[in-house]
This record gives C-alpha cells, sequence and structure tokens, in this order.
C-alpha cells in the first residue's frame, strides 16, 4: 500500500514536473527531432541556442529520427503518446503527415512572422509553401560531385555524363530508389523537361527510363545513406556520384577533397518542421512559438553560416553571409544561386505521392534483375 | 477388495497427493506468473497485433460506410459507372471524411491497390465544398434563416420524440470514422418525426452535431452546420410529403420545396471535380478492398493482387518479393553452412588446446562479438572495395592487374563473407560448449582398439559433437534469415533479403499490412523449417551448453 502510494506520488511528480510551465501556458520541455550530423548542429546554432538564450528556463532535447519519423509518428499516435515537439522533415514526409491526420496544420500568416519589410509568410515562403502543415527552412539539393582528378581536362558540364561511361569511364553511385534517378534518366534519354513526368506516368516511360539506367547498371554502386557518396569519392572508388549538395560542400570546402560540383539538372526539395497532432495545449503553444522565432527572416538566414543549404525565405536570401568558420561567401555554394541554378528540377510531390510504390516496386525489381 | 489408502488426515492418498501436486504446481506458475505477464504483455500481444494488420481492413468501410453498401450492388465487370446514388453515397462519406482528416489516409491505403488514389482523395477532399455550394448558396439566397445555426437545430432538433435508433448508428459511425469514444454528452437528439420526413437530411446534421459535440467539443447549438446538410435537405424535399407537418420552421421548409431549388448531379459532380471519379477503375478498387478483412496483403506478399475477378500474379516487372524470399532462405543457408565449416575447427581448438591458449583464443571470439554491428560492416567496406585493402594487397603483390581489381563488395559475395564473420561467434560457442564435454578418453579408446585418426574422429567424436552444431546452425540460420543492415551496406543489389523490403515497407512506404504479411510469411518460413528439423535431426539433439 505504501510503495504503491510512493509510486503514485513519484508518478504525479515526473507528470508535473513535466509540464511545469515557463511562462503561464507553454511547456518548459521540447523534443526536437533532426538528421543529426552538420545539419542539427546548424539548427542548434541558429535556432535553439538563441531561442533558450531568449526564454531563461526551457530546455531542449534532439531526437536523430528524422530519417523514421513519419513511421515512428505513426506508431506514437496508434499509441496515443506523442513524446516529439517538432519534428524536421523533408517535404514528400510532410506531405503524407499531412494525409494522415498526424501533423498540425499552419496558417503560414497567422502563425508564422512577417518579413521585416511586411511582407506576410505566405507570400515570402511563396510556392515553398507545399502542404498545409509544413513550414520550409531550407532548399537543399540533390546533385553530382565529381573526382577533379579522374576526369581529366574536360570536367563534366552536364548530368547526361553520368550515363556517358566512354567520356569518363569508372563506376558512378546514384540513390537506390527511382527518385530522381528515373528523371535525369528521361532526359538525358531525349525527354523535354517539361515533359518527364507525363512521361514517367506510362508504364512505357517507366521502361524507358529504366531502360536508359540499364545502360549504365554494371556501372553503379547504389546507395541508401548521403554520406555513401562522399566517401565513395574520397576513396577513389567511383568517379562520380548523387547526393546531397550540402555533403559535397563539405567534402571539398572542409575537408579539402578533389571533388568538383556539377549543378547541371540538381533537384531541388525542401526540409521543414512540422508539429504532430495530439499534443497538450502548453506542449502545442511552445512548439509554435519556436517556430515562429526558428522560421524568421534572420533566423534562416543565420543557418546559411554553417552549412550550404538556401533558406526557405525570398528575405532571407540576401541577409546570407560568409560560412561561420571558414570565413567563406556562402551565397556561391548555395543550390539556389543563379549560376547554380541554370538548369534545375523541383522534386515532384505530387507525381510521387501517386507514383512511389508502383515504380519502386518496378525499380526494386529491376535492380534485382 | 483392498481398502483405499489413507493419508494421515483421513482422506484418501490419492486424493490427497493430486491435491500438493496441483499446489505445487499453482505455486510454479504463481512463481512465474511475472514473467510469463511480462512476455505476454512486452512480446506477444505487439507481435500479435502487428501481424494482425496483414489482414486488418477496416479503414474503407469504417471511412465511406454508405458508399460501400451502395457499391455492393454495382457489377464492375459490366464496364459501367456506378449508380447516382453510389455517388451520391461518395459525397456524404467523403464529406465527414473530408472534416475528419481521414479521406487523405484512405487515398493512401487505396493507393496501395491503385497508382493514383492518393492525390484523387486529397484533391476532391477540398473540392466538395463546391458541390455542397450547389444547393447551399441557392437555399441561402431563397431565406437568410437557412444561414443561421439556429434555423438548422430547431428544426432537427427532438420535440416531442427522438430517433434513438439514428442517433445510435451516426454515433457507430463517427466512431468508427475517428476511431475515438463517442459516448459523450450531445446537446441534441434527431427529432423522429423531422428523421422520418426528410431522412437524408436528418442523418448528416445527426452526424455533424455528434461530430462538433465530442471531437470539437461544442454546443451544435449553437453552430452552423456543414454545408453538406443543405443538399441533403433539397434531396429529401424532392419527394417530402410536407402536408402534415406543423412543426418549427414549416413555412421555410415549404418554401424552400416550391422553390424547386437545384441538387447537385453527383456523377456530373464527380467528374468535374477530377475525371477519374468518371472510370470505374477507383470505384472497382474501392469494391474490391471493401471488406473488414483482407487477404490482399498476402497476395501482395507473394506478387500476386487482388483485383475484382479474384486473384491475378503481378505483371512482371514488378515481381520481385519471391525471388527475395528465396535468395534470403538460400543465402542464410550457404551463411550457415560456411560458419559451420569455419567454427568447426576454432571449437575444437577451443576446447582442446591447453587452458592458456584457450582463453586466449576465446578472447578474439568473443572481442568482434562484443563488438558494434555496424562498425564490423563498414569494416568490411574498406576491405572489400576496389580501392580496399584486400584488392591493394592482391595489386601489390601482382596477383591482380590494377585496372582489374576484383568486385568483391555490393553483390551477394559480399554479403555472405561479412554476415559469416558477423554471425561465426554464435555458431563457434554452442559447438565450443558441446565440445568441451566430449569425453578425451572416448577418442583414445577408439585408436587403441585400431581406430585410425580420421575414423577415430568421424565415427566417434564427430557424432557427439553433432547436437553443438544442431544448436549453432539453428541460432545462426535464423538470426541471418531476419537481417537487415548488413545486406543493406555490403550487398548491392544481389545481395539484399526480404527484410530490407520489410523495413522499406514499414518506414518508408508506411504500407504496414504488407510489412506485417512479409513478417508473418517469414514467421511461418522460419517455424516449418524448425518443425522439419526436429522432425529429421530431433530437437532435442539440440544442445545449447
Amino acid at each position: 500500500m505504501k510503495l504503491a502510494k510512493t509510486l503514485m506520488a513519484t508518478t504525479a511528480l515526473t507528470v508535473a514536473s513535466g509540464t511545469a510551465f515557463a511562462d503561464g501556458h507553454m511547456a518548459s520541455e521540447m523534443t526536437l527531432v533532426s538528421w543529426g550530423g552538420a545539419y542539427q548542429s546548424s539548427q542548434q546554432n541558429a535556432y535553439v541556442a538563441p531561442y533558450i538564450e531568449n526564454n531563461p528556463g526551457v530546455s531542449a532535447v534532439w531526437d536523430e529520427s528524422s530519417a523514421e519519423a513519419v513511421a515512428k509518428l505513426r506508431a506514437m499516435n496508434e499509441a496515443g503518446n506523442v513524446t516529439w515537439d517538432v519534428v524536421d522533415v523533408v517535404a514528400a514526409d510532410a506531405i503524407r503527415l499531412c494525409d494522415e491526420g498526424l501533423a498540425l496544420e499552419i496558417d503560414a500568416d497567422e502563425q508564422l512572422a512577417a518579413a521585416p519589410d511586411g511582407t506576410s509568410a505566405s507570400d515570402d515562403f511563396g510556392d515553398l509553401l507545399v502542404s498545409d502543415c509544413f513550414i520550409p527552412q531550407i532548399v537543399y539539393s540533390t546533385t553530382f560531385g565529381y573526382r577533379t582528378d579522374l576526369v581529366g581536362d574536360t570536367p563534366p558540364t552536364s548530368v547526361c555524363a553520368v550515363f556517358d561511361t566512354d567520356a569518363y569511364p569508372g563506376k558512378r553511385s546514384l540513390e537506390k530508389r527511382p527518385i530522381n534517378n528515373m528523371e535525369w534518366a528521361l532526359l538525358c534519354d531525349g525527354v523535354a523537361k517539361d515533359d518527364v513526368y507525363d512521361v514517367l506516368a506510362t508504364s512505357e516511360g517507366q521502361d524507358q527510363a529504366l531502360a536508359k539506367l540499364g545502360t549504365i547498371k554494371d556501372d553503379v554502386i547504389w546507395w541508401s545513406a548521403g554520406a555513401d557518396t562522399p566517401q565513395l569519392l574520397a576513396d577513389g572508388e567511383i568517379v562520380m556520384g548523387s547526393t546531397y549538395n550540402g555533403r559535397l560542400f563539405a567534402a571539398i570546402e572542409e575537408q579539402n577533397q578533389p571533388i568538383g560540383m556539377l549543378w547541371d539538372a540538381q533537384v531541388f526539395d525542401l526540409d521543414g518542421w512540422i508539429i504532430p497532432t495530439g499534443l497538450s495545449p502548453e506542449r502545442e503553444a511552445r512548439a509554435l512559438d519556436f517556430i515562429k522565432f526558428a522560421t524568421d527572416t534572420q533566423r534562416l538566414a543565420d543557418q546559411a553560416k554553417y552549412i550550404s543549404y538556401g533558406p526557405a525565405r525570398a528575405s532571407s536570401a540576401p541577409l546570407v553571409g560568409q560560412h561561420a568558420e571558414l570565413g567563406i561567401d556562402m551565397a556561391p555554394h548555395m543550390p539556389t544561386d543563379p549560376e547554380n541554378a541554370k538548369n534545375t528540377f523541383l522534386y515532384n510531390y505530387e507525381f510521387w505521392a501517386d507514383y512511389r510504390d508502383d515504380i519502386d516496386a518496378k525499380f526494386q525489381a529491376w535492380l534485382a534483375q | 477388495m483392498a481398502e483405499a489408502m489413507l493419508a494421515a488426515d483421513g482422506t484418501p492418498l490419492k486424493r490427497s497427493l493430486a491435491r500438493a501436486l496441483r499446489r505445487q504446481k499453482l505455486r510454479a506458475l504463481g512463481l512465474i506468473a511475472p514473467l510469463l505477464l511480462f512476455v505476454l504483455i512486452t512480446f506477444i500481444v505487439p507481435i500479435a497485433s502487428m501481424l494482425f494488420r496483414s489482414v486488418e481492413n477496416e479503414i474503407v468501410s469504417n471511412t465511406l460506410p454508405y458508399t460501400v453498401e451502395s457499391l455492393a450492388s454495382w457489377d464492375a465487370d459490366q464496364d459501367t459507372l456506378p449508380s447516382e446514388d453510389t455517388y451520391q453515397a461518395m459525397f456524404f462519406d467523403m464529406f465527414v471524411a473530408a472534416e475528419a482528416k481521414r479521406h487523405t489516409r484512405l487515398g493512401t491505403r487505396l493507393n496501395y491497390e491503385t497508382t493514383g488514389l492518393s492525390s484523387l482523395f486529397r484533391q476532391s477532399g477540398r473540392k466538395l465544398d463546391d458541390i455542397a455550394d450547389i444547393s447551399y448558396k441557392p437555399l441561402e439566397d431563397l431565406d437568410g434563416a437557412w444561414d443561421e445555426g439556429e434555423t438548422w437545430y430547431a428544426l432537427m432538433n427532438a420535440r416531442d420524440g427522438a430517433d434513438t435508433a439514428l442517433m445510435a448508428t451516426q454515433r457507430a459511425r463517427i466512431a468508427r470514422l475517428t476511431d475515438t469514444e463517442t459516448n459523450g454528452v450531445v446537446n441534441f437528439a434527431p427529432d423522429a418525426e423531422v428523421a422520418a420526413l426528410l431522412p437524408l437530411a436528418a442523418r448528416e446534421y445527426t452526424a455533424w452535431a455528434i461530430f462538433v459535440a465530442t471531437q470539437d467539443g461544442r454546443d451544435p447549438a449553437t453552430r452552423d452546420p456543414w454545408e453538406a446538410v443543405a443538399p441533403a435537405l433539397l434531396i429529401d424535399l424532392q419527394s417530402a410529403d410536407l402536408g402534415g407537418y406543423d412543426g418549427p420552421h414549416a413555412d421555410l421548409l415549404r418554401a424552400a420545396q416550391a422553390a424547386n431549388l437545384p441538387v447537385p448531379n453527383f456523377t456530373d459532380a464527380f467528374a468535374d471535380v477530377d475525371k477519374d471519379w468518371g472510370n470505374p477503375e477507383p470505384w472497382a478498387t474501392i469494391q474490391t478492398h471493401s471488406g473488414k478483412y483482407t487477404g490482399g496483403y498476402f497476395l501482395n506478399a507473394v506478387d500476386a493482387q487482388k483485383t475484382a475477378d479474384g486473384m491475378a500474379w503481378q505483371p512482371e516487372n514488378k515481381q520481385i518479393l519471391i525471388t527475395l524470399f528465396g535468395r534470403t532462405i538460400w543465402m542464410s543457408v550457404l551463411i550457415m553452412c560456411s560458419c559451420i565449416l569455419l567454427g568447426y575447427p576454432i571449437a575444437w581448438l577451443l576446447a582442446n588446446l591447453p587452458m592458456r591458449q584457450a582463453n586466449l583464443l576465446l578472447i578474439l571470439v568473443l572481442l568482434p562479438f562484443w563488438t558494434s554491428l555496424l562498425v564490423r560492416t563498414s569494416a568490411w567496406k574498406v576491405m572489400l572495395q576496389q580501392q580496399g585493402v584486400i584488392n591493394d594487397v592482391l595489386v601489390w603483390i601482382g596477383l591482380v592487374a590494377d585496372d582489374n581489381r576484383l568486385i568483391i563488395i555490393n553483390n551477394q559475395f559480399g554479403t555472405i563473407v561479412s554476415m559469416t564473420h558477423i554471425l561465426l561467434p554464435f555458431m563457434i560457442l554452442p559447438m565450443y560448449s558441446v565440445m568441451q564435454t566430449i569425453q578425451p578418453s572416448y577418442l583414445r579408446a577408439a585408436k587403441s582398439l585400431g581406430a585410425t585418426n580420421w575414423t577415430a574422429f568421424w565415427r566417434v567424436y564427430f557424432p557427439q559433437s553433432i547436437p553443438g552444431i544442431g544448436a549453432g546452425s539453428i541460432l545462426v540460420f535464423i538470426l541471418a534469415i531476419g537481417y537487415y543492415i548488413t545486406p543493406e551496406i555490403v550487398g548491392g543489389t544481389k545481395g539484399v533479403f526480404i527484410s530490407n523490403r520489410i523495413a522499406y515497407h514499414i518506414s518508408s512506404s508506411l504500407n504496414w499490412g504488407l510489412a506485417a504479411a512479409l513478417g508473418t510469411i517469414l514467421l511461418a518460413a522460419v517455424l516449418i523449417l524448425y518443425w522439419a528439423y526436429d522432425k529429421i535431426v530431433g530437437i532435442d539433439n539440440v544442445k545449447l551448453g
């Protein structure tokens, strides 16, 4: 009896401390979910540390689970115990979380900060608000890096160099999923850029893309983690390979590897925050307060000091400065820089939400052949 | 006849003995009860509930109850569209589902079966208000009172008698749709007279009232209902006989009936929302997958699919899972065999070397065992890649040309090598513990009776070590069959296992039903192999130490 009472008392205590309010109606603890590594530390430096400085008594804990965020949030929701407050996900996952009712819908103009010149948040983010639940942070791109010492005197300038094993012999690395690869294959098989998704929606188009990929199948190392390609490039295993542009920036500028960037036909994608549904009002208020601060114009511009991903607000772009440690100008390393963005794709969320399962099954079957 | 033997207290000995035994058994059960409960709650129940997902399919009928009912009489083979009634049912189902934000979830579910349904549901959900407005706007223009929530509440709320059956069915409808309890207090009950006169409007209004009361915690008396009640009312008014009606707003109703306001043609309206609703295909998908339980996931798991005409194989360019099952089994057997071949001599050395050397060797076996799995797998990557240690050494000693380095990673070879290394301790340790118990004197006896070294080993030592091999093999095989991370890293395209697909469906495609079906099949395969092992070798012949 006594034991039970003590147990209940301690449980009550922990519950109480968990929901103790810093300023009346907001929780004092946040669990933020992100990807770990350099990206997470850029978030820590650019938004979380300043936020905690402004709000003494608030603490933030990181959970590096963004890669499995959708599955875990679904499981938490089913168990009725959501332990995350703010979750960093790619746009495609945000759309799915929104579809499943697992993410809170956000009214950008009401709940996010306006630009310093008064432009409303929805205009400042513009088309990047791809879902009602999604608050974009950065624009990143999936693009190619190549070994400068292995390509001779003619460094590649077109994405089709990936399919040209005569001019650029050696292995290449591509992600072990159809997204992006199918688009590049069609583009290099003579399909016009505007028609790519119309073609890819047909069974013949999918076969065409796989046939084009088939011409280099024996020369491809398929990666599943973003760190693989920089590693393979550094080891000289491959002559060129696709990965996230920030990874290549780190390999080139921070580790001085002999790697060059091939920006042609880079695929833009977005990364941003969502707030899970089913939080207590106090936690939800805290999460919204944090989000409003963390996605304002200055904070997004600050993040670019630490990592070469473009801020998602138009008003942040002029504020992008120099790298915090290397002291180099960051603007030319942004995927959104006009010099780099001459030929780009935007990840087609709608298309892949529909066709992902179907094409992935074909792609995996093709890989296994 | 012999007297029954009596115990000291006078009861027959047999009964007394049985009672004592029973007490003993209960006490034993009591002792293991905590563990039993723990295993049951933390292991068996979650696994069972996960496996149950492989057949569970309530989402379709929970989200679209009236559509499913109406589709039951439609013949998908006729290549005709469903009737207007079905489209109408779909509108009301989908409207409530969209308010509860459940229609997109259903879209995701049905997209596993027919590509394109995900965006079809997502986009249709946004445009349902447009269909409702076909009736809502004219009704509102006719009389501003229809824009007031109070008008509707006064019309619908019970006066003399409430329709409790309608209330109960709508409570159940919202409960199934939102997957929550809806037993809370609702400040509304549908009036029996109005429910008989205006069945559709009463149904939709009741659903709305229950929804706002139980989900949003608002009072329906003061809120404006969903626009969908307007088309429902006008549909009812087309055939309602208002002659005997003298309840609240009788004049409003008569005016609306007399005005003959437009009712949406739902078939055309849906085709306007998205032309795909004008095809039989999405309807056939809904009909085929409308059951509460489905074998569809199991069919998908073996490269088949459930269609309107029954089972059919997947198109050849999508068949992969059977291949992966086969590959998982035979590669696991190969890994198990190479573990036996490599592990047996080491276990023998461990058991027969003097204590000091044996301990050193044991540490060498255990050290990698204690190292993280990821570290060991990554180390193999460094070893095996084309610019890696092994290739560098081979090139250096001139066995391999520099421009013709061996490809020993990102294929089946890479998976087999690294998994054999990683699983080797699981083979060596049971073998070692069995070999330790084999008396050296048996071998000496065999030799003193004239056996050669080989005969002594093969006829005397080896048979005694079989239980160790059996235990090690079962351990290694069962571990190998579920391996995921190592094949993912070093397996390339041809060295991956079925567990990689399970992981994909759990965390990427979110098709948990298919993942559960794949997992169930894998579990069944392991149990069948275990049973076969028991029949052939005998499970009593397995010793873990």
